[in-house]
């Protein structure tokens, strides 16, 4: 734990010349296994942010290196998900969730030959979320969050190194969200990835992860770093607990200022 | 109750024509209008049976001249809506250039092409793909160019390339648009080579109803109305067919019911 997986210095990101920054003098260093989440109002960012991490958007200054290589495209280590599920309707949520092992080396190679096999290993992984049973559905046949579900998948059948995910719950209802925030810990505690969460909710950001960092409005800046010291694991319970509610009104009140200058 | 439902649904078609000819042929005999003005189907028909032979001959002209210019524009259009769905360039230097050839009648092209390649097959098969690519490059066009930007960032991520995101998702993504855009293609195929026929050839339907009509042969015109219409429906048909078949996914509130 030593050397940092993510060590993001000074970068300021610009989509175009004219427009400004969109983010602006980031710097945060995240090590392995770590699970961030950023939290800030909406437009301030977050997901500029995901993409400076993912490699889809170079830095305008300052630079990005993970897993300690620079940053300068795709990187292929990543996992991906979104708001919206984005799952390809022509697909059974196996075939979606096969869809990066089409894509990324090693699999690409070997995807017709062991196709068996990759086919098993997405199949235990859509078991690893309660999705058994529902391998061979399309997914307009599955509800809102078990496309979610697939989704979140997709994004890890690869095993990618970082998994980034842009407020991938905020479409649900609150029972589906809480029930999905176990199913995610669940997976990050049994396997080696490393998790950017970027959302809205404090709720959310303090029980999934390690270290919160709160963004402020456009040019987004990272205003606070908040090291949640609840114990692991963690069981749904513990949001009713006053400490809980104690970082999760401080993270409130940090947002209020922003929103209020 | 449903099951009625449904089957009166099926025959509706059927129904409505059959009242819609009964009509006509009433209203040609009530009034005594004369065949050289407007043939009683009665008399369409007959004629139909009469030049069986000459008339099957022209449709198989018309049917395979429109075919090919059809697939020309089929191969043609896919390539054009490639290059135009998946590049801002070609879409803001192409598009309006497509847009205004397309402007222009395709009858008006017809005697260009004949001064090119003589009177004959050539320019059916010419204007049949003028006139029937282009709505199959706007709906490819369409399909890749909607392309959730979230979708192409999971794979784009993963180190896919443009092809990569081509063949995963913008091809499958817009084949409900290229299918609906075939519907529509294949009949205007069939006016582009019946319009080219009329104006510059010695064979097809076009050809055989110009003709009639110049000898007040009015049934005979009407008849070939009737095959081209009737050949058009059927490649419509087997398009839906295929539609449904490749592309359920995307119709699936249709068959729900």
């Amino acid at each position: 734990m030593s050397t940092a997986f993510v060590e993001v210095d000074r970068v300021d990101l610009a989509y175009d010349e004219d427009s400004g920054n969109a983010i602006e003098d980031i710097s945060l260093s995240m090590s392995e296994h770590e699970f961030i989440a950023i939290v800030g109002p909406s437009g301030c960012g977050k997901s500029t942010f995901m993409k400076l991490c993912s490699g889809l958007r170079p830095p305008t200054k300052g630079s990005v290196v993970v897993d300690s290589r620079e940053v300068a495209g795709p990187l292929k280590i990543v996992g991906m998900a979104f708001q919206n599920a984005t799952l390809l309707p022509w697909r059974t949520a196996l075939d979606n969730v096969l869809l990066p092992l089409e894509i990324v080396e090693p699999y690409r190679s070997t995807f017709r030959t062991k196709k068996e096999h990759y086919a098993q290993k997405a199949i235990a992984l859509l078991h690893s979320v309660s999705l058994q049973g529902y391998e061979h559905r399309f997914p307009w046949e599955l509800s809102g969050g078990m496309q979610q579900r697939v989704s979140i998948c997709r994004a890890l059948v690869h095993e990618p190194k970082l998994l980034l995910l842009d407020e991938p719950f905020a479409a649900l209802d609150a029972f589906t969200r809480e029930e999905l925030w176990c199913i995610l810990r669940d997976l990050w505690q049994q396997n080696h990835f490393t998790v950017v969460l970027v959302t809205h909710d404090l709720r959310e950001a303090t029980f999934l992860a390690d270290t919160v960092y709160v963004m402020s409005k456009r040019p987004g800046r990272l205003l606070t770093r908040r090291v949640i010291d609840l114990p692991r694991p963690r069981e749904l319970e513990i949001t009713y607990s006053d400490h809980f509610a104690e970082i999760v009104r401080e993270l409130r009140e940090h947002i209020g200022r922003i929103r209020s200058t | 109750m449903a099951k009625r439902k449904r089957r009166l649904e099926a025959w509706a078609p059927w129904i409505l024509l059959t009242i819609i000819v009964l009509l006509w042929e009433l209203i040609c005999r009530g009034f005594r209008v004369s065949d050289f003005i407007f043939p009683t189907p009665s008399a369409i028909l007959l004629s139909l049976k009469q030049y069986a032979g000459p008339i099957s001959g022209h449709a198989l002209q018309t049917f395979w001249t429109t075919m090919a210019g059809f697939v020309i524009g089929v191969v043609v259009g896919v390539l054009l809506g490639v290059l135009v769905g998946s590049s801002r360039l070609m879409y803001t230097s192409l598009y309006p250039l497509m847009v205004g050839f397309n402007s222009i009648p395709k009858a008006a092209l017809v005697p260009v092409v004949v001064v090119w390649f003589g009177i004959g097959t050539v320019p059916a098969i010419l204007t049949a793909f003028v006139i029937c690519f282009f709505p199959i490059t706007v709906n490819v066009a369409t399909g890749l160019a909607t392309i959730e930007p979230e979708l192409e960032d999971v794979l784009r991520a993963l180190g896919a390339s443009r092809t990569d995101v081509l063949l995963k998702i913008g091809l499958p993504r817009s084949l409900p648009y290229f299918f609906a855009s075939l519907k529509v293609a294949i009949t205007l195929a069939f006016i582009g080579s019946v319009v080219s026929e009329t104006i510059a050839s010695n064979e097809g339907i076009g050809y055989l109803m110009m003709s009639a009509g110049s000898q007040m042969r009015m049934p005979l015109v009407f008849a070939g109305l009737i095959v081209i219409s009737v050949m058009a429906i059927l490649m419509y048909e087997v398009f839906a067919v295929f539609e449904r078949r490749m592309t359920g996914w995307a119709t699936r509130g249709m068959d729900a019911k």
